[in-house]
């Protein structure tokens, strides 16, 4: 068979035209000019095991709005790109719908590297980015809206309760050699002197490495009451696994980690982390209706009944409501609408009530800590009783009191004398 | 002291069980192997599988996976390799390519997660090996506690050393083995048969990355890109060791388990990782073919 370059174009043509039929068919259905949005993950790629569920909570956020009337009786319309785990594609398909689909929203990424990556296309394009992952803060962008922990939402209750509570004084601090483990150290140590613990060790291994055994020894030896495990990836399930292989149990020297979700606990085996703890905004066990619904609801969407939930995943899926209300409050769908819509805007998210910050467009979660039990999912042993205030610059000396990044951007002079 | 040793062996003994197999594709057949960390991977998915889908016990899925990774082998070396002998950079490019293959073949579900078909047990995810309770867990030997798993690694790897040494050293098919090493002309004007031996040659070093990956799936965590970073390893220790030579291999293993192993106690893993990439240059600056070589006619 012979194809020619018009008869093939024709083809593709009509393919086209036949796959965009049931949008056409739904468009028509709401009458209204679809609000078109960007959504970017990874969705090839060793990120893609994760980021493939965040796209998925973005999406089910999305048909949501769309089935309850759309945002201001428009349909919002989706636009998924894929980052392929790498930060120059990230760079390329952000400039693709900032510039070419001159999208002013756009909701994506799991990694700092990914979000570093994109930032300068929002930035000098003016448009808005949605960043559903805890990070380890210090940043200031007055396009990005922030909506996972920073350090200080999954420390500041954390070491203080392990203090208190579990009577530990001495932490080994271990984490993947990057900057997110590195910043969260900081913040541990700063937390550690105020409330009356030290450090005896903070030691790094590389990422993706999973060789733990001088590792696991030295925590042994090292005469430490506790372990602070910013472990990140899959090297968590190793680390976990040595742990106990080395006859160290969670009982005496418990691991109490920043990063372990569920996702790590069903790959490792739940009994190698029953009796550890992980502190985190949200998690799955979040005995609410509201919670149970959500999981329930992801879970008919992604057609999967074991899927699990978790922080980053669920933070994807309110930030979506949170622009809703932005665009709502503004009545324009423009970037400096959004973002002074964004200020402020409250949301009753599965994991509870979130603001976002008006000065810092970080958001105000509730830190919890969880046990983790024989089942796999975490037993919530400690909440904060309100949302807490985002401090992305807490490890240079940010206080409630004393903001680095306010609405005006970052007040540099502040870093300096930290 | 006695547990930074036994770290250093245990490490040593990973090295080996990965670097076994590829002392042999490497060594014997001249193949730079890329594909290896994928057969370590498929032995892993294979206890996997094993465990979802048929019952297996953790043991039991040993020579499952060595039946099934020499299997792949055999065919690797059937379709591809055969017909790249001597042509050391193109087995270099083919095998990785196969890398790629086998590694998207599991990612994807062998192409099924298109039409919405999953299969438990692969797919871009983290695996959960189960691990027989009486493996975790420590004996105290002299007053110090031995992590039984890493001990159970230090005694397989020291009995596929000792078996593959026999085969070699000890059999017939051995004795053909080490003749296409030296000469594969001259072998096969003797009359060896060297499609055939290569054949069995190439099946059983991917056997043994089966078996290996069984082992690994045990205590680190089983996804699709787990071999990446054990090929590299594994083909360190060949190079150090000396090309063909299997004692040069073990010894190899060992002198950079210890040398990990210990600078890790000292220091930390990350300058411990950055020293042993440092005597590898060394040694291979000094003694270009390695520790234990031989000359080839």
């Amino acid at each position: 068979m012979t194809l020619d370059r018009r008869s093939l174009l024709k083809v593709g043509a009509l393919g086209a035209t036949a796959l965009a039929a049931p949008g056409l068919l739904t468009r028509g259905a709401m009458a209204a000019d679809p609000i078109r949005v960007g959504v970017l993950f990874s969705l090839t790629g060793g990120l893609s095991i994760i980021e493939k569920s965040l796209a998925d909570a973005t999406m089910m956020a999305i048909a949501e709005i769309n089935a309850a009337g759309g945002v201001m009786g428009r349909p919002v319309e989706a636009v998924l790109e894929d980052g392929a785990s790498d930060p120059k594609t990230y760079n390329e398909k952000a400039s693709k719908l900032v510039v070419g689909d001159k999208m002013s929203t756009v909701f994506g990424s799991y990694t700092s590297a990914s979000r570093k990556a994109v930032l300068p296309v929002f930035e000098k394009h003016n448009a808005m980015y949605f960043y559903p992952t805890y990070y380890e803060g210090f940043e200031c962008s007055r396009n990005v809206v922030y909506t996972g922990a920073v350090p200080n939402q999954q420390l500041s209750n954390f070491i203080p309760w392990i203090v208190k509570n579990l009577g530990k004084k001495k932490f080994f601090i271990v984490g993947s050699n990057y900057i997110y483990p590195r910043e969260m150290a900081k913040v541990c140590k700063i937390l550690m002197k105020q409330n009356g613990a030290e450090y005896v060790a903070d030691e790094y291994l590389e990422l993706g490495h999973s060789e733990w055994g001088s590792m696991v020894n030295k925590i042994k030896t090292s005469g430490c009451d506790a372990v602070l495990s910013n472990v990140v990836g899959d090297s968590v399930v190793a680390f976990y696994r040595e742990f106990k292989n080395q006859g160290l149990t969670h009982d005496k020297l418990p691991i109490c980690a920043t990063v372990t979700s569920e996702i790590e606990i069903a790959a490792m085996g739940p009994e190698y982390a029953v009796g550890s703890y992980t502190s985190f905004p949200y998690f799955m066990a979040i005995d609410t209706d509201r919670n149970k619904k959500f999981v329930e609801r992801y879970r008919a969407y992604v057609k999967d009944p074991k899927a699990v939930t978790h922080h980053a995943l669920e933070s994807s899926y309110f930030q979506v409501f949170l622009w809703k209300q932005a665009v709502e409050k503004a009545k324009d769908t423009a970037a400096d609408a959004v973002r002074a819509g964004v200020r402020g805007q409250e949301f009753d998210a599965p994991n509870g009530h979130v603001t976002v910050d008006a000065d810092n467009l970080h958001t105000y979660l509730t830190p919890r800590i969880a046990q983790w039990q024989a089942d796999g999912q975490g037993k919530i042993v400690d909440a904060y009783p309100n949302p807490v205030q985002p401090l992305p610059y807490v490890a240079y000396g940010e206080t409630d009191t004393n903001l680095f990044c306010t609405a005006k951007g970052l007040d540099a002079s502040k870093l300096k004398k930290s | 002291m006695l547990d930074v040793i036994f770290i250093g062996l245990s490490l040593g003994s990973i090295l080996l069980l990965v670097a076994l197999g590829l002392a042999i594709t490497y060594g014997a057949m001249g193949v730079i192997n890329m594909a290896h960390g994928e057969m370590v991977m498929v032995g892993a998915y294979t206890t996997v599988m094993g465990a979802l889908w048929l019952k297996l016990g953790f043991l039991a899925s040993l020579p499952l996976a060595f039946a099934v990774t020499a299997l792949l082998g055999w065919a690797i070396e059937r379709i591809v390799v055969r017909r790249l002998y001597g042509r050391l950079l193109d087995t270099l490019l083919a095998t990785w390519g196969v890398a790629i293959l086998i590694q998207q073949a599991v990612r994807l579900e062998f192409g099924l997660s298109f039409f919405g078909i999953h299969i438990r047990g692969l797919g871009p995810g983290l695996q959960n090996v189960t691990v027989p309770e009486w493996m975790t867990g420590v004996v105290t030997i002299g007053g110090d506690q031995v992590n039984i798993y890493r001990l159970f690694i230090i005694v397989v790897t020291l009995a596929l050393t000792v078996l593959t040494w026999v085969l070699m050293y000890r059999t017939d098919i051995g004795i053909q083995i080490r003749a296409i090493m030296r000469n594969p002309r001259m072998a096969a004007a003797c009359g060896i048969d060297v499609d055939r031996v290569n054949a069995l040659t190439f099946a059983y070093g991917s056997g043994l990355a089966g078996v290996a990956g069984v082992m690994m799936s045990g205590f680190k965590t089983v996804f699709p890109d787990m071999g990446t970073s054990m090929v590299v390893d594994g083909f360190m220790v060949v190079v150090v060791g000396g090309v063909g030579s299997l004692i040069g291999s073990v010894l190899a293993a060992g002198l950079l388990g210890q040398v990990n192993g210990g600078v890790a106690a000292v220091t930390n893993d990350i300058l411990a990782r950055a020293v042993v990439f440092g005597l590898v240059i060394l040694i291979i600056i000094v003694k270009p073919t390695g520790l234990f070589s031989f000359k080839s006619r």
